[in-house]
């Protein structure tokens, strides 16, 4: 590299880019940014969103927040800014209760319950006889 | 009202490119603030609602059209600084994310005056388009209240930092309310209550807000401290801007996109 590379280089103090909003900002090339600290971010949200009133809340994701009033204003356009919404739910992720992964092994045998399973009963046959009954007597 | 007459229909068209342009310069500032935003969450609310103005002006460009104006594009992206009627308010860059914050407080909650009272406008094509405006300007202002709260009760430097925010966006604000040369027109024909009125309502909505938040309302002694921008007059940067805003559309004016 000649001399005459290394002086125009060194000119060069702040960031150009092909994006004129970073051009403007006039960045330092030397970064001066403090690392976030651990209390510097904020706590979680759950969203639940509903499609149409009386409808269950489904979870759909969860966002960052300083606190619920935040929570909900954001979590309007993160969850419900593309698809019909009626409602939303949020909730401190910390306010969650969980069985744990390490409880894992309570549901071992719940998929071989199948006998628990509606399934199993013989209703069509019942509804057709008092259908055909029905029909019958009027 | 059926039909509009000759000086009607200027005072309507007036109208409609005042808070068209409004819409579309501060859609574009604020779109400025898309992948910079302070966090992730906001960023994207933020980006989504610059979007919602960009879209509204886009209908009432189309409206404008309708009543014998040029294509929405056309209007948007090849009038010169002079035919825009933005008030300077909107033209400003979008500075530290304190100033973006309560210019977008102060001036959707005179957009969501503005469109409640045109949704009663005897020019029955704007009261229906303000209709339909309606929810996505209250989020608009749920979204830039609960920020004001936030911020103006926040710790640290954030009380200090808005207020100085407000002190700035205060004076220009006032421009919003700037009179056209029609506004007896748009009175008396009920199709708009005027600035006047606007402006009462919205100084009557915003100060207890700004007091809730801890704010002190700066004291103005010249009203018309930011008038000009409705008669075509503007700031030194809105020229930058609408440079860059319509850059890709000089390139190749009939592009199909």
């Amino acid at each position: 590299m000649s001399d005459k590379n290394i002086k125009s280089i060194n000119t060069i103090n702040s960031i150009i880019s092909i994006d004129p909003r970073v051009t403007r900002e006039e960045l330092s090339i030397v970064p001066d940014v403090d690392p976030i600290k651990d209390l510097h971010h904020w706590q979680t949200y759950e969203v639940f969103h509903q499609t149409k009133k009386g409808d269950r809340h489904l979870h759909v994701g969860s966002l960052h927040a300083p606190n619920p009033e935040m929570a909900v204003i954001l979590a309007k356009e993160q969850f419900a800014r593309r698809y019909k919404c009626v409602n939303l739910w949020v909730v401190s992720t910390g306010d969650v209760i969980s069985t744990g992964y390490d409880n894992e092994d309570i549901f071992d045998t719940t998929p071989e319950k199948v006998y628990r399973e509606a399934g199993g009963y013989k209703v069509m046959e019942r509804i057709n006889k008092f259908k055909k009954e029905r029909k019958q007597s009027t | 009202m059926k039909d509009l007459n000759e000086i009607q229909t200027t005072a309507v068209k007036d109208l409609l490119y005042r808070i068209a342009d409004d819409q579309l310069i501060l859609g574009h500032r604020n779109s400025e603030w898309t992948g910079l935003g302070p966090i992730l969450e906001e960023d994207i609310a933020f980006s989504s609602m610059a979007q919602d103005k960009l879209g509204q002006s886009q209908a009432l460009y189309q409206l404008l059209n309708q009543m014998g104006e040029k294509d929405p594009d056309t209007l948007a992206f090849t009038r010169s600084v002079d035919e825009y009627k933005c008030c300077h308010l909107v033209e400003y860059p979008i500075g530290e994310y304190d100033f973006s914050l309560m210019r977008h407080f102060l001036f959707d909650m005179s957009e969501a005056i503005r469109f409640n009272m045109l949704a009663s406008s005897s020019f029955e094509p704007l009261a229906k388009i303000s209709r339909k405006f309606k929810g996505e300007i209250k989020y608009h202002t749920m979204h830039a209240i609960t920020w004001i709260n936030q911020l103006g009760k926040g710790a640290g430097d954030s009380p200090v930092r808005i207020q100085k925010a407000l002190d700035e966006c205060f004076p220009l604000a006032l421009g919003i309310f700037e009179p056209s040369d029609y506004e007896d027109i748009l009175i008396e024909n009920k199709i708009f209550f005027g600035e006047k009125e606007l402006h009462e309502k919205w100084y009557d909505t915003v100060v207890p807000v700004l007091k809730n938040a801890n704010l002190k309302i700066p004291e103005i002694k010249d009203p018309e401290i930011s008038y000009g921008g409705r008669k075509g007059k503007h700031t030194e940067y809105l020229k930058p801007l609408i440079d860059e805003m319509t850059e890709v559309y000089r390139i190749d004016k009939d592009a199909e996109w």
